[in-house]
């Protein structure tokens, strides 16, 4: 298996299908059952705020070496409208949607680096990694 | 997929067999509050034990349930979620406040007999 996946995001069955699918990625690089539920639950938000506020896009996950470390890497992109200001979003309980407002800064806590870009009218990409000791 | 809901005395439990989309979700929602009128339950056990994953959405969910059956007239018990979820809803910033858990079924059962003062005797 190549140590890349893509997951074209468009309905809550994709969220579904892409933390399953980072699951079992991830689990190549001997995380803990821990991690692994971390790294799944940070997929399921991310990719569940372009079904909400985007309608379609793409997670793509891929397995990282930085010298001796390896990590899984989760890059969630789409189109759709962007964020006006990311210092916003990453607060705790804001949303403009119908969710609690804890899915980006609590994205953010589960992984190791977290990294947000975003243009309004033209889409948001995050890039999120999780290293294994 | 949907979640089979078992009627067993005064109460209603659903017992989550494989992962839930969000949709399937609000399906469980949607259910329950039907049913807890239909077959007049006092208590509703929802199993977690096969979730690997308690996301945002799914918490909130869970806590409309326990809301929406509490209007209802009905207690909810969540029973059976696992440590590894537990731990990454804390650190996701999850709370199932003034919602009622249990470490699994059989304490679930227990929790709401006592609750419900049945004693078991209407609950099973």
């Amino acid at each position: 298996m190549d140590p890349e996946v893509r997951v074209r995001i468009q309905t809550s069955a994709d969220v579904v299908i892409a933390r399953q699918q980072g699951r079992t990625l991830a689990s190549r690089l001997g995380f803990s059952n821990s991690n692994l539920t971390i790294i799944a639950t940070a997929i399921s938000e991310v990719t569940r705020n372009i079904v909400e506020y985007a309608k379609e896009g793409e997670v793509r996950i891929t397995l990282v070496e930085n010298g001796t470390r390896r990590g899984v890497r989760i890059v969630a992109a789409d189109r759709g409208p962007g964020i006006a200001d990311i210092s916003v979003v990453m607060r705790d309980g804001y949303s403009t949607g119908q969710g609690l407002g804890i899915g980006l800064p609590g994205s953010r806590r589960l992984m190791d680096d977290f990294e947000i870009e975003s243009t309004v009218g033209k889409g948001t990409t995050v890039t999120m990694t999780k290293w294994a000791v | 997929m949907a979640v089979p809901i078992l009627k067993q005395g005064h109460y209603l439990i659903a017992s989550i067999q494989a992962a839930l989309s969000d949709k399937d979700l609000v399906q469980l929602r949607d259910d329950l509050a039907d049913l807890v009128g239909r077959h007049r339950a006092r208590g509703v056990i929802i199993d977690v034990t096969a979730l690997d994953v308690l996301d945002s959405f799914a918490t909130r969910t869970l806590r409309a349930i326990a809301y929406m059956t509490k209007l209802r007239g009905a207690e909810t018990v969540i029973v059976g979620i696992q440590p590894d979820v537990a731990l990454s809803m804390v650190q996701l910033g999850l709370t199932l406040e003034d919602v009622f858990t249990a470490l699994d079924l059989e304490e679930g059962l227990s929790f709401l007999n006592e609750r419900l003062q049945m004693d078991g005797r209407h609950g099973s």
